[in-house]
């Protein structure tokens, strides 16, 4: 299946554009974004906290046998309904600084709309440690696996 | 050496990227190449050597002259080092739809 969002980081740059076209009326779209029982089933993490307006802030956090396994928080600095979200996100106990977020909802027409997600970080190498990740993560799963098929043919 | 590092750092300078650039039509000598830049030859070497080295530029003796040209092998990997980001995201965003969809069928 053809992917249908564009991720766009330019060598250098400290910034990550994310364009993507959803079938989705703009304001059920800009509602996933700002409802936190619709953000806790698509996010997969619980909302401990969302106060979803100018000044605002959110709390994000996932437990897996009872430990914390992701935390992010931020503050909302501009929110303009059906238009345009900007907000901080932080993720706790990562190295990956402050990141600024600015969410842009553009109806395309009654049921299409588009999202552009800018995204500014601390520094182009930070901006590089966070599209290195997935990549990081699929590998420490591909070794997890290998290491659960090593463990079950040596316990034959 | 971590490889991998050195093409990203290789690729973040602009004056490297421009040789990138300046390559990938054509295949051109070290004279060449330092012609299209202000910066001392030196300096443009020391790219050249870089980008040698990380395996984004190949080498190709041709008589007496030695001629660069681009590595698409090379410059496809740091296109599929972004996939699974790109992945993440999809994925992230087909969920987010599917969400909002069963949310609208039952209002």
């Amino acid at each position: 299946m053809e992917q249908k969002t564009k991720v766009n980081a330019e060598p250098g740059k400290q910034v990550i554009d994310i364009t993507r076209e959803f079938d989705l009326p703009v304001e059920l779209l800009f509602k996933a974004y700002t409802e936190p029982e619709l953000v806790e089933q698509w996010m997969g993490t619980k909302v401990l906290k969302m106060d979803s307006k100018r000044h605002g802030s959110y709390q994000f956090e996932t437990t897996a046998d009872g430990h914390v396994v992701f935390q992010a928080n931020g503050v909302i600095h501009e929110l303009i309904p059906n238009q345009k979200i900007i907000r901080t996100f932080e993720m706790g106990n990562a190295p990956f600084g402050v990141q600024l977020e600015i969410y842009e909802f553009e109806k395309l027409s009654d049921d299409t709309s588009r999202l552009n997600m800018h995204t500014i970080y601390e520094s182009a190498e930070l901006r590089d440690q966070v599209l290195k990740m997935p990549f990081a993560q699929g590998l420490g799963m591909a070794h997890d696996r290998l290491q659960n098929v090593v463990g079950k043919l040596s316990s034959h | 050496m971590n490889l991998r590092r050195d093409v990203f750092q290789a690729i973040a300078d602009p004056t490297r990227r421009a040789i990138l650039l300046l390559v990938a039509s054509q295949s051109l000598t070290a004279g060449a190449i330092a012609a299209n830049f202000d910066t001392a030859r030196p300096t443009v070497s020391k790219h050249l050597q870089i980008l040698t080295e990380c395996e984004l530029l190949k080498q190709e003796q041709n008589g007496r002259e030695i001629y660069y040209h681009l590595n698409p092998n090379k410059m496809k990997e740091i296109a599929d080092f972004l996939e699974p980001f790109h992945k993440m995201w999809d994925e992230r965003f087909n969920k987010l739809e599917a969400v909002m969809k069963k949310y609208k069928s039952t209002k």
